[in-house]
């Protein structure tokens, strides 16, 4: 192929290659042996087994979905728990899945309670063949009530206790898997790292409600007449695990390689969370929705990303976009922009006018009937720059936010504070 | 030839506009997010050339157009002209899962059309021809199918030689298709985009039997593939057929489309057919501005095998019909034809009695079928002929083990899609053989 031929996708998440850096999350996609074969057929890179402990019994239903619009399930809901099936079966399909793909990852999710199980289940998940294991400390639903999953992704001591034993007892590669619920994640992934974690993976799902029928007066998914909380995931949480792994990126003291979880859909999705610090992604409800076809075009995407960006491995992408996450103090405040409608592309809808007057700082205005147009007009004096006609414009490029040479000098709200430095007189503040 | 610069500018077809005109950014953007993404899709399966269309169309809703093109090309190298002249509505967009909850099918076609109008833009260029196999292929006939067949061949590593009798490569693509659909310029342009995997010989002007023979073509190469299309226009063998202002439509089509037609004195205008290329024929004429189009048929609406959808937006044209109806003569004036005399025909297709009765036409096309091969393919051992078409099996091989077919000369007159679709999958039986041992 002419395309893509100077790219290398091989992923480094702690020690554990893969081809690429698209992995199956720790969830149904990844159930079975013969599911995870079919994903890597598919171009999978790798796959977290679906978490292994004493096998469980499920409800059902198990899922709900929010639908926004009209468009189906842009966030999703579960409370399915861990593996149901016998362990010795599951053992045995990852003994064979290693054996047909030597080249794939395959990363055992693990979750038991006591220091001789955890013994016990990481000798067999490396008899088996495991590349890497994943400590299951996320899950927020049924699990964390018998003291595992977020339970212990909660407790820091917990966490690097027995991320601890884990390292002591296993001779592959070890990730944490982190839960978002808590207030900061950066003192959970630095208890990972004491304990001595080789790598987290995060964000696991987050205590959800998704809905409720409002015939039934019945909260979903209903199992007979109950339903509980559940875990929620899919494109929607994205920006929470966004926030996260940048916290953790971004953390000085933390440094760990990170597998990034929560809302990847698509290739941009992937390339943003690679730019953030991760090496590498996990996927779970994009599969659930629409099949492991959907890696083909996030392999393709992120490839041309790379050509076009000439990035020629994972680790040179990496990370690029970390260094300019930064704190609100250190944002230059004498930086203006002002919105700007192209007469051209505008179809006068007036989107932009009625959430300016109503939601923004009143400075859209609808053209005077003399002028014959439905373009508005941006009283640019009183417009603060604040992009939120941007983002209701539905015409693409429409609407941009131009820089404004005030006169004044680049000035923080800690420099303002520390060296009194200048700040330009407010707008729209009256 | 293929260098669209040479085209006249001023020819008639350029003052066409696009039936489908083409989507933007923003609106390719909303539809392609529509797409369900079906599995197993309907859609691919009414493809002839299996176009992985959720997936094309998926790419486009992500922002990887390049990968989009990609996924059509690599199906179907005439993706571009695909989008523009298939009849989606009974392929691909009739099978759109949309139809099933009555609700608008996707728009399979413009969608194409965006990826792949987006591709020859920007020349993005997928395949590489195969290393060298020392293998030779010549294709009679410079269409869709001689030519998809030759790019599948080279992307295997076959050399290829194409000999086409006329000017212009790309067959009806370039002189034949509704011009709101394609225009000759575009059609070149994507001939150019195909033949740039490289290695494709082409001896334009070439005729078989008047300046090549069978023996030699055999004799030069390895394998053959035949594409030639149909040949020319039918024609009524009824009293006045030596007047002016009478033509073949297909021959008509190709004029107005690489050149000009003048069509000042014509008032009133006459196809003679039922069929695809007489629902063209009255459309172009519309658009050419002729203002009393008629379609003369010998059945019915029910009847005719032109597309239901087409006849429909040619009646939205103001195109008018005339049912049950056959020419007797031609009517002429001062050497031109004036019009046509006609005779109502019964259910049994047998004329009605009585007198016949006399319509007005300054100008006279016949679509009512194209020659099929005669003496084309006499002296080429082992291929055999049925009805007028080259008899191939479902790998486009003939009687002769070195001559395989595809395209309308084999399926009788199908869509350029069937014919890309033919062509490859001629290559790929082709590509066997020679990599199994068959030689000359």
């Amino acid at each position: 192929m002419a395309f893509g031929t100077s790219v290398d996708l091989t992923s480094n998440t702690g020690g554990i290659v893969t081809p690429n850096p698209f992995w199956l999350a720790s969830a149904p996609p990844a159930n079975s042996g013969a599911q995870i074969m079919r994903a890597f057929d598919a171009g999978w890179g790798g796959a977290v087994w679906k978490t292994l402990g004493t096998p469980i019994q499920n409800v059902s239903s198990r899922f709900g979905a929010l639908h926004f619009k009209g468009t189906r399930a842009i966030g999703f809901n579960n409370i399915e728990l861990i593996t149901d099936r016998p362990l010795e079966v599951n053992f045995r399909e990852i003994a064979e899945v290693k054996k047909r793909y030597p080249k794939h990852g395959v990363i055992v999710s693990l979750m038991v309670e006591t220091r001789d199980e955890w013994r016990d289940m990481i000798k067999r998940a490396i008899d088996a063949g495991a590349d890497g294991l994943e400590l299951n400390f996320g899950c927020p639903h049924g699990m964390c009530e018998r003291g595992m999953g977020s339970a212990v992704g909660q407790e820091p001591a917990l966490n690097e206790k027995i991320t601890s034993w884990a390292v002591e007892f296993s001779t592959v590669p070890v990730l944490v898997k982190l839960t978002p619920n808590v207030d900061e994640i950066n003192p959970h992934g630095l208890a990972a790292k004491r304990g001595g974690a080789h790598g987290v993976s995060l964000i696991n799902t987050i205590k959800s409600l998704i809905g409720i029928d409002i015939d039934r007066f019945v909260p979903e998914p209903r199992v007979s007449g109950l339903s509980t909380n559940g875990g929620y995931c899919g494109a929607a949480v994205k920006p929470i695990a966004m926030h996260m792994i940048g916290s953790l990126a971004r953390d000085p003291d933390f440094g760990l390689p990170i597998s990034g979880i929560g809302g990847v859909a698509n290739w941009r999705d992937a390339v943003e969370f690679i730019l953030l610090g991760c090496s590498s992604v996990q996927v779970c409800t994009e599969v659930m929705l629409r099949g492991y076809r959907v890696v083909g075009d996030m392999i393709e995407g992120l490839t041309e990303y790379m050509r076009s960006h000439g990035f020629s491995t994972i680790e040179e992408m990496r990370g690029k976009a970390v260094p300019q996450f930064s704190e609100w103090g250190e944002l230059d405040l004498n930086y203006e922009t002002v919105a700007k409608i192209d007469p051209g592309k505008c179809i006068g809808c007036h989107a932009c006018v009625v959430a300016c007057h109503d939601g923004a700082h009143q400075c859209i205005h609808p053209a005077p009937k003399e002028a014959g147009t439905r373009v508005p007009v941006v009283d640019e004096s009183e417009c603060v720059g604040c992009n939120l006609c941007q983002i209701v414009c539905p015409v693409p490029d429409c609407i941009t936010m131009a820089a404004v040479d005030n006169g004044f000098k680049p000035a923080t709200w800690n420099e303002f504070v520390s060296e009194g430095k200048p700040l330009r007189p407010k707008k729209g503040a009256h | 030839m293929v260098d669209s610069r040479t085209l006249p500018e001023d020819r008639s077809e350029a003052g066409f506009g696009d039936y489908k005109p083409a989507l933007g950014p923003a609106q390719a953007l909303a539809e392609a997010n529509r797409c369900l993404y079906c599995a197993d899709a309907p859609c691919v399966q009414k493809c002839p050339t299996g176009i992985d269309i959720p997936e094309f169309i998926r790419k486009i809703s992500t922002g990887n157009l390049k990968g989009s093109a990609r996924t059509i090309l690599d199906a179907n190298i005439f993706g571009m002209s695909c989008a523009r002249v298939c009849p989606v509505e009974v392929l691909c967009v009739g099978g759109c899962v949309y139809n099933e909850m009555d609700a608008p099918p996707i728009a399979i076609g413009r969608l194409q059309r965006y990826a792949t109008d987006a591709a020859l833009a920007a020349d993005w260029r997928y395949f590489e021809a195969g290393p060298d196999s020392g293998r030779s292929v010549g294709l009679i006939g410079g269409g869709p199918a001689s030519l998809a067949a030759a790019h599948e061949l080279r992307r295997r590593g076959h050399a290829c030689t194409i000999y086409d009798a006329g000017k212009w490569l790309g067959g009806l693509n370039t002189t034949g298709v509704a011009p709101y659909k394609l225009r000759a310029d575009d059609a070149l342009a994507e001939v150019a985009y195909v033949l740039g995997i490289g290695g494709i010989a082409v001896e334009s002007g070439v005729q078989v039997g008047r300046d090549v023979t069978w023996d030699a073509l055999l004799a030069r190469h390895d394998a053959l593939f035949i594409g030639v299309g149909l040949g020319a226009d039918r024609t009524l063998d009824i009293p006045g057929k030596e007047l002016g202002g009478i033509d073949g439509a297909v021959a008509f089509i190709e004029k107005f489309k690489l050149g000009r037609v003048d069509l000042a004195g014509v008032q009133r205008a006459i196809v003679v057919g039922g069929g695809n290329t007489a629902v063209d024929a009255v459309r172009e004429l519309v658009g050419l501005g002729v203002p009393e189009v008629t379609m003369l048929y010998r059945g019915d609406e029910a009847a005719m095998s032109g597309y239901e959808h087409e006849w429909k937006a040619a009646k939205i044209e103001g195109v008018r019909s005339l049912w049950h109806t056959q020419p007797t003569a031609y009517v002429g004036r001062d050497g031109r034809v004036a019009g046509l005399r006609c005779v109502k025909l019964g259910a049994d297709k047998r004329p009605l009695p009585g007198e016949g009765f006399e319509v007005p036409a300054e100008l006279v096309l016949l679509a009512i079928g194209q020659a099929r091969l005669g003496e084309l393919v006499a002296g080429l051992g082992g291929v055999q002929l049925e009805g007028g078409r080259l008899l191939v099996d479902a790998d486009g091989a003939t009687g002769n083990p070195r001559v395989f077919a595809g395209g309308d000369c084999a399926n009788g007159g199908k869509e350029v899609v069937n014919a890309v679709a033919e062509g490859k999958r001629a290559a790929l039986a082709i590509d066997r053989a020679l990599t199994t041992g068959a030689s000359k």
